[in-house]
Parts: C-alpha cells; sequence; structure tokens
C-alpha cells in the first residue's frame, strides 16, 4: 500500500505573542505550511484542527479562504493535536482525499491548568481539596520510577538543561536561554523533587502540516516525507494516570506502551531504528520515563544514558532536538503537532542549528495526556 | 469535624474510608462510585507509602476551597495492601522525614488548619505520630 506523506509544514513561534489570538497563530502557521508544500489553500479538500482553549479551528476559515472545505474540530485532550494528525491521515488512507491538512493551536491563560472535576468523571471534593493539580501527578510518578529503578536528582535536572540548550538553538522555541545545571536543581520547588526549571508551562503557538497521498506528493515534486504508522490509544487496567482519587495494587503499563507498541508493529521496525525522537516531555521526568515506557531503553538504564549524553543532538538517539516542551511550553492543541513538524525538519534535513548529523532516515514522535491518552507517529523518508 | 462529602468516611469510631467493591471484578476503588457496579466496603486503616510530594504553589480556585493564606501540605498514595492505593493527605510529619515504604494510619485533618470547624479530608500519619 502507498504511503501517507507529509508535504508541507509550517509553525508559528510557541511562547506569548500578545496581540494574536490562538486562530491567528493557526492561521498563520497554515500559510507558512501551504508556502513550504507549494500549494494554495483552494487545493485543500479537508482540514483536522485541534485547540484546547483558544476556540473553534473551522473559524480560520474566514481568514484562509471559503473554499468551503471539510473542516472538523478535534478536541481531545493532551492527544489533541495527535488525534487530528491521526484523522487527517486516515482521510487519505481511505482514499477519500488526496490532501488535506492537519492543523493544531492554542492560547492558555498564564499558570497552571485549572482543571475542573466533573470535567474528568470526578467528586466535587476532590477538587476541593486541592487535587486537580496535573504537577501532583507527575511528581508523584516519578518519585515512585526514582525509587524503583534509581534515577537521580541530578539526572532530572541534566534534562531540563539539555532542553533549554536545544531550544536555544531552535527559532520557534520559547525558552531560548541555556540554563546551569546549578541553577536549575537549586531553583524553587514546585512539586518534590521538581524545581520550577524542571515543568513546562502552558503556552501559546501553532502548527499545521500538510498531508498528502504519495500519488499526489510524487506530482507535486515534494521529498517523500511518509508516515509509516499513526497510533492513538487509551489506557489499560492498572495505569497510573493524571487526578486518580485511587490506584490499583495490581500495577499495569499505560496507553503510551500500547500506542508505541502498535506504532512499531504497523511501521515495521524497532525502537532501535529510530534515528531521532520527540518524546512527551511536560516535566524532565516525563522524558526519562518515556524513553522507556516507548520502548527506547530498560527501566533504570536512563541514569546512564543521560550521563553519556546519548540523547544529545550528537548522541545515538537524539531526544527533543527543539527543547521539547520544557523549552517550547504546551500549547495542547498544537503540542503534539510540533513534534512532528520538527521531525520533518530534521528527516528532510532542514532543521538548522539544531540538525542531527548523518541522514536520519526515522523519527519517532509520543505525546501523553489527561485521563490516559497517548498519540505516537513515526515517519520515514 | 464534619467530613468534606457524604461517603467517604464510615460512621464508626475511629472511622474508616469507605472503598467501592467492583462486583463483578473484585476490584477495589475509592471513593466508592454511586452506581450499582460498585458496593462499599471499608478499606484498612493502615497501609504503607507509595509516592507522595510537597504541593509548594496554592492551587487555582476554583476548584480548590482551601485557605487563601497558603501553606505547602504533603500529598501521597497509600498503599492499603491487597485493596487499593489511595491519595490523601500525609500530616504529622516533617516533609523532609517522609518515605516511601513507611507506615501509616488513616487519620483526618482540617482542610483549613487553622479552622477546626472546616472540612475534614482523609489524611494518613506515621504510626506512632502524636498530633
Amino acid at each position: 500500500m502507498s504511503d501517507v506523506c507529509i508535504i508541507g509544514a509550517g509553525i508559528h513561534r510557541f511562547g506569548r505573542t500578545d496581540g494574536m489570538t490562538g486562530v491567528d497563530q493557526g492561521v498563520f502557521a497554515v500559510r507558512e505550511a501551504l508556502k513550504d508544500a507549494g500549494v494554495e489553500w483552494n487545493h485543500i479538500q479537508f482540514a483536522y484542527g485541534s485547540s484546547d482553549a483558544a476556540g473553534n479551528p473551522d473559524t480560520m476559515v474566514d481568514q484562509l479562504g471559503l473554499t468551503g472545505v471539510q473542516f472538523i474540530n478535534v478536541r481531545n485532550g493532551c492527544a489533541a493535536g495527535g488525534s487530528a494528525l491521526f484523522s487527517a491521515q486516515m482521510a487519505i488512507k481511505s482514499g477519500e482525499y488526496d490532501i488535506g491538512i492537519a492543523v493544531g493551536f492554542d492560547k492558555h491563560p498564564r499558570g497552571a491548568f485549572d482543571a475542573k472535576p466533573s470535567e474528568y468523571n470526578l467528586p466535587e471534593w476532590y477538587g476541593d481539596a486541592g487535587y486537580m493539580v496535573t504537577t501532583q501527578f507527575f511528581a508523584m510518578k516519578i518519585q515512585r520510577y526514582m525509587h524503583l529503578y534509581g534515577i537521580s536528582r541530578e539526572t532530572l535536572g541534566r534534562i531540563a538543561e539539555k532542553a533549554f540548550r536545544n531550544g536555544a538553538l531552535t527559532p520557534h522555541a520559547w525558552r531560548r536561554d541555556p540554563v546551569a545545571l546549578d541553577t536549575i536543581l537549586d531553583a524553587p520547588m514546585i512539586s518534590d523533587p521538581y524545581s520550577k526549571f524542571m515543568f513546562c508551562s502552558p503556552g501559546e503557538g501553532g502548527v499545521a502540516l500538510i498531508l498528502a497521498s504519495e500519488k499526489k506528493a510524487r506530482e507535486l515534486g515534494k521529498p517523500l516525507v511518509r508516515l509509516k504508522a499513526a497510533t492513538m490509544r487509551t489506557r489499560p487496567p492498572g495505569s497510573f494516570e493524571v487526578f486518580a482519587p485511587s490506584i490499583d495494587v495490581e500495577r499495569g503499563g499505560s496507553a503510551t506502551n500500547i500506542a508505541s507498541r502498535d506504532a512499531f508493529e504497523m511501521a515495521g521496525i524497532g525502537p532501535q531504528d529510530i534515528s531521532v525522537a520527540q518524546l512527551q516531555d511536560t516535566e524532565c521526568g516525563a522524558e526519562i520515563m518515556h524513553m522507556a515506557e516507548n520502548g527506547f531503553c530498560a527501566d533504570g538504564d536512563q541514569e546512564k544514558w543521560i550521563a553519556e549524553g546519548l540523547t544529545e543532538i550528537g548522541g545515538k538517539l537524539p531526544v527533543n532536538t527543539d527543547g521539547g516542551c520544557l523549552a517550547c511550553g504546551e500549547p495542547i492543541g498544537a503540542s503534539g503537532l510540533r513534534q512532528v513538524y520538527e521531525n520533518v525538519m530534521q528527516l528532510r534535513g532542514d532543521a538548522g542549528d539544531r540538525q542531527v548529523s548523518g541522514n536520519p532516515r526515522t523519527a519517532y514522535s509520543h505525546v501523553y495526556g489527561a485521563p490516559g491518552v497517548s498519540a505516537v507517529t513515526i515517519m520515514e523518508i | 469535624m464534619h467530613p468534606i462529602a457524604d461517603g467517604l468516611f464510615t460512621p464508626s469510631n475511629p472511622p474508616r474510608l469507605i472503598g467501592g467493591r467492583d462486583v463483578a471484578s473484585g476490584r477495589i476503588v475509592f471513593p466508592c462510585p454511586e452506581n450499582d457496579r460498585f458496593e462499599p466496603v471499608p478499606l484498612s486503616s493502615e497501609g504503607t507509602l507509595w509516592s507522595y510530594t510537597i504541593q509548594r504553589f496554592r492551587p487555582k480556585s476554583p476548584p480548590y476551597a482551601g485557605p487563601e493564606d497558603f501553606r505547602p501540605w504533603a500529598i501521597g498514595y497509600v498503599e492499603l495492601p491487597g485493596e487499593t492505593i489511595v491519595e490523601a493527605r500525609i500530616t504529622n510529619v516533617d516533609f523532609d522525614d517522609i518515605e516511601i515504604g513507611m507506615e501509616l494510619r488513616l487519620t483526618a485533618v482540617p482542610l483549613d488548619p487553622e479552622d477546626q470547624n472546616s472540612p475534614a479530608i482523609p489524611a494518613f500519619e506515621p504510626i506512632g505520630a502524636t498530633a
């Protein structure tokens, strides 16, 4: 079967952009992606748009042109962008369409996310008590993991240090100044063991990707960046998720385990074949745990991997080459698509100062979010 | 102290947490869901600390209903052997002395530590601690 290809990618810088709505940033990204693909808006047959907090994506047809295009809005927690991309590739795989777009954007208020119990089928007292706080979950997940597998707090700090160093090389990143390891470790604590530099912040940004059938991509003369697998999965029994008043004594796997396993099976390759990876790093520990949950290393090996720099841009498996969520922030609707954007840049050799050397051939992306969803893509050039 | 919600604590003295047992699978959760797939069961009052963190900033209101004047508090998951792992405040222990695996017993703390009349929320304290 022929592959779905990504023939254009555009981004609006992440961070804070006063005077531009989330939709405006999405429109900016779409125009960049169209330019990159060398096609016009009226060639686009369908769109899937994701936004969590910045309004309905389909309103952007006002600015892009009233072509009557099919435009479906997607909302799926932190997997929103991944879900938009998944849906878009299915539309092409089905044979119904040849060219379409997946776009995501967001613009969150400052500060931590303020989730409500009722949105997660939880009793009101759980919110009254102060437990609708994502940072608590992330902190407790890594505390347990550090206890079980001997990960040090210094290793957490090295993940943030790498993120800001990579962010400094990345035009679309929010945090563009390197931060010293001591500064990261000694900064005020937010939720132990994490200091303020070890969490990403909700932010703003927009990303658009143009997808086409292989036939259409060849007609347009574009490099064939092939989407070999895109999966979106929900949690298995015994997983540990955000906003859980209780968890099972009998521990199980995660949504990430399933999304990853199925994506590798679809692509017909394994973790050892991946040249570059973007892994959900809403906090330092997430990147560490997701290295293992996605099958790239065994639990506990991260301590050695990080000490040896294996996930640096020059390492064996570069991870989060644009600084990830830690340096780019997390506009929910756009975040998963940013990872794919970064992978497209890396595979085409267009990643500038942060380019992975040796012509990377395969790229992996992974998002995770409440209440236990994960989306993975694998691309090849 | 009155509990923050109905159905969390048994009326016994001392009270215990009320979990929900899935009638079909035997799986136990907390709190007990209000549907007929689950039946209420009193949970063990003692367990071990599975994980924890310190909440260092005041959560956003709504939904947080604690006092404006925020002081950090410890929160953890406590494994009740063979039952479930429940999320609750960890109290009557210095933050620096909290360790995964430590033995804990059920108690309750007022949502506002300065106001004994504020609603009581489930908490665990080290076995042997004196309030």
